[in-house]
């Protein structure tokens, strides 16, 4: 709301508006502001508040297709929700977490080169890592099925190094093989939403004033004190940005589990689809998307007290 | 009516208490907000769902005005690769064309259908609102073309439209459990659900039955099943000993648990739709529940495929072409029917597409055409593939949340 800058009075001091103006031009001054809110608030209002009025309206109904839903304030549908699906919601967001954890380790290193290391290919290293976003989701997602196919050479190599034996010793993967296990729907994720880590991350880092590597230097901090004691501090609310923009996504995603999972790695999201589409249950689907949506917000409320949020881009 | 009215007693006694009552009678702040509340409750318990009755009705006649005579237009939703296709332009169809060229009818071919329940969510709103769904005619599995007419939501087709269709539909179409009489739906194609497997995958062995797809351990993770619950669940009775036509509630819940030990095994892989072609000439897939129609193209890039029609017998069905209620262009849709019921244009349509030719009279025409396809079983069904076809019997709606449900469960979602 604070980003709304009344226009025409760029002289007056915040928090006075319009303290010398004429009395009689006050009335529409004030009222700008909530015209240049307008449309983003009809947007919000047509297509977030109504549908999600309609959808919490869906929850409660009771009823079937034939003879149509009634709203009858039917809670019980959320309690059943949790238990038959509480696996459900539990895998979707653990595979999240993995896969939000893996793309920090994966793209902290590769950010930090990009930022500080890269000098003239800076530009061609950012473009490569939004390139895929050039082919759709869906293909992207396709080709890591050829990518990791029993027979393919990734699954052969992983094989002889014996890496095979040790996620399967983890539970991650099963018969020698990584299509249709967990592994396989937690890397499908990782390699999706990557870009949504690298970019906020890189956001952060390249902000970072060169002249402070060189101070901490000047006062004999060693590389890893200063990555410890300047650099990542710096780098937080890329870091928070990073995961909050993985995270989400990723634990509402149902692509990698139906193409990259098998039957016992459906993530909640299959199931959304599924009650909405073939079961034609809308209570129950309606329901799980409320859940799922309290539980994020849950989940990042808390992040986000324990991160802080001053410094959020 | 009151905000709350649609509310339990015991929050609405709760409700009128805190209205009148305590803290939150005394503050302006609280008084808007519990306003705001009944006014979000009054929002939540207006919305609604209709039910879906009759609405494309008018008198009883289950048809619409039709406006064929003046508008020589028609919009036909099909499922993709389901239409022969000329081999040098992909956007020229050739049956479609002379279809044009024979009756001045200038048709919208669009290709929609990917999934029946997702297709029926799609036009559903129209039809419960009494609505024209914008296609005049839709090809729809069975089932799902039964569901519509159940609903009221197909359109009474006029045999003096369809001369060649009334005659030459083959007689065992002709009594489907979900349009007796077929009143509102003719056949665009036979699908028959089989077992496929791939020799080199499975080293040489064969697949023969459903018990060996879930339990042989030589098979193990390499399984696929058809997300398709009739598909599936057909097989398994009938391979349980059950008649996928006649089945009851537990005879579905000893399938159901069958699958569900494979799944809880990791026998099964995946649940797929068409997808399951790529796997099984990769050989990800060893062995699956397939449709005949896909086996037959991809037998002939991959001699490795095979199919098997099980001894407890394979699935039998049909895609079914109806006009939708409230459609402007019924006897248009009727001309494109009878169209594809001469024997000569369904014999182009069946070499191409490769699923059971419903038309009398076709195979002798493929005859001229290609003798091979002529000879095939699963476009033309022999003897032995007629007797083992099983229908799945047509379902309540309340067995069909119920079944539904069960296999959403069982497929991990």
């Amino acid at each position: 709301m604070t980003a709304v800058v009344t226009p025409g009075a760029p002289a007056a001091p915040p928090g006075t508006p319009g303290a010398e103006r004429p009395p009689g031009r006050r009335p529409r001054r004030r009222l700008t502001p909530y015209w240049l809110l307008l449309p983003a608030a009809l947007w919000l209002a047509v297509f977030f508040v109504a549908p999600l009025v309609y959808q919490a309206s869906t929850s409660v109904q009771t009823g079937s297709l034939e003879e149509g839903y009634r709203v009858t304030w039917h809670f019980a549908t959320y309690g059943e929700v949790l238990e038959r699906y509480g696996e459900h919601f539990l895998r979707s967001f653990g595979y999240a977490a993995a896969a939000t954890a893996l793309c920090l380790l994966i793209g902290y290193p590769l950010a930090y080169m990009i930022a500080f290391r890269a000098g003239r290919w800076r530009n061609v290293l950012l473009v490569m890592v939004i390139a895929p976003f050039f082919t759709s989701f869906l293909i992207r997602t396709l080709a890591w099925k050829t990518i990791l196919s029993d027979g393919g050479p990734v699954v052969g190599a992983l094989d002889v190094l014996h890496v095979l034996d040790v996620t399967s010793r983890l539970g991650l993967t099963s018969d020698d093989r990584v299509l249709a296990t967990p592994l396989a729907v937690v890397c499908g994720l990782t390699y999706n939403f990557l870009p949504f880590m690298i970019l906020p991350l890189y956001g952060s880092l390249e902000r970072i004033d060169p002249s402070l590597h060189e101070a901490a230097r000047d006062l004999y901090a060693t590389p890893a004190t200063t990555f410890r004691k300047v650099t990542f501090p710096l780098s937080l609310p890329g870091v928070v940005a990073g995961t909050l923009l993985t995270f989400i996504p990723a634990s509402g995603d149902y692509i990698n589990a139906q193409l990259l999972g098998s039957p016992n790695t459906q993530m909640v999201g299959n199931a959304i689809q599924k009650q909405f589409l073939n079961v034609l249950d809308y209570p129950t689907a309606a329901a799980m998307s409320f859940v799922l949506m309290a539980l994020i917000l849950v989940a990042v409320t808390v992040y986000m007290r324990r991160a802080g949020t001053e410094e959020l881009v | 009516m009151e905000p709350y009215d649609a509310m339990p007693p015991a929050v609405r006694a709760a409700w009128r208490r805190s209205m009148s009552r305590g803290r939150s009678a005394m503050s302006r702040r609280a008084l808007l907000r519990t306003g705001g509340l009944a006014a979000g409750g009054a929002a939540l318990a207006a919305c609604g769902i209709p039910p879906a009755a009759s609405t494309g009705d008018e008198g009883g006649s289950h048809r619409s005005k039709d406006h064929s005579a003046k508008e020589r237009e028609l919009t036909f939703s099909n499922w993709p690769l389901y239409v022969d296709v000329a081999d040098d332009d992909e956007d020229d169809r050739p049956s479609l064309r002379a279809f044009e060229r024979d009756s001045g009818v200038k048709v919208k071919y669009i290709e929609d259908v990917n999934d029946n329940n997702e297709f029926y969510s799609k036009i559903k709103p129209q039809l419960a609102a009494g609505q024209d769904t914008g296609r005049d005619l839709v090809c729809l599995t069975d089932w799902m073309a039964g569901r519509l007419i159940r609903h009221g939501w197909a359109q009474r087709l006029d045999p003096a439209h369809m001369p060649h269709a009334v005659t030459n539909l083959e007689d065992r179409f002709r009594t489907a459990a979900h349009d007796p009489g077929r009143q509102f739906s003719y056949p665009w194609a036979g699908t028959a659900a089989v077992i496929a497997y791939n020799r080199k995958a499975t080293g040489g062995k064969e697949v023969t039955s459903v018990t060996q797809l879930l339990e042989d351990p030589a098979l193990k993770g390499r399984v696929s099943l058809l997300t398709e619950m009739h598909d599936t669940m057909g097989l398994t009775l009938l391979d349980s000993g059950a008649d996928s036509a006649s089945f009851t509630d537990d005879d579905y819940d000893k399938a159901v648990s069958r699958i569900q030990k494979a799944v809880d095994r990791n026998q099964i892989r995946s649940f797929t739709g068409n997808d399951y072609v790529d796997g099984l000439s990769k050989g990800d897939i060893a062995a699956c529940m397939a449709w005949a129609g896909d086996i037959v193209q991809l037998s002939i890039d991959d001699p490795d495929v095979e199919y098997v029609l099980p001894d407890s017998g394979y699935l039998f069905g049909t895609d079914d072409l109806l006009v939708p209620a409230r459609a402007r262009h019924r006897a248009n849709a009727e001309a494109l029917i009878d169209h594809y019921y001469q024997p000569r244009t369904a014999a182009e349509l069946a070499a191409w597409v490769n699923y059971i030719c419903p038309v009398t009279g076709a195979k002798a025409e493929m005859e001229r055409i290609d003798k091979d396809v002529a000879a095939n079983p699963l476009i033309f069904p022999d003897a032995e593939m007629i007797a083992k076809g099983h229908p799945f019997r047509q379902l309540t709606e309340r067995e069909e949340e119920r079944y539904e449900g069960r296999f959403a469960d069982l497929i991990g979602a």
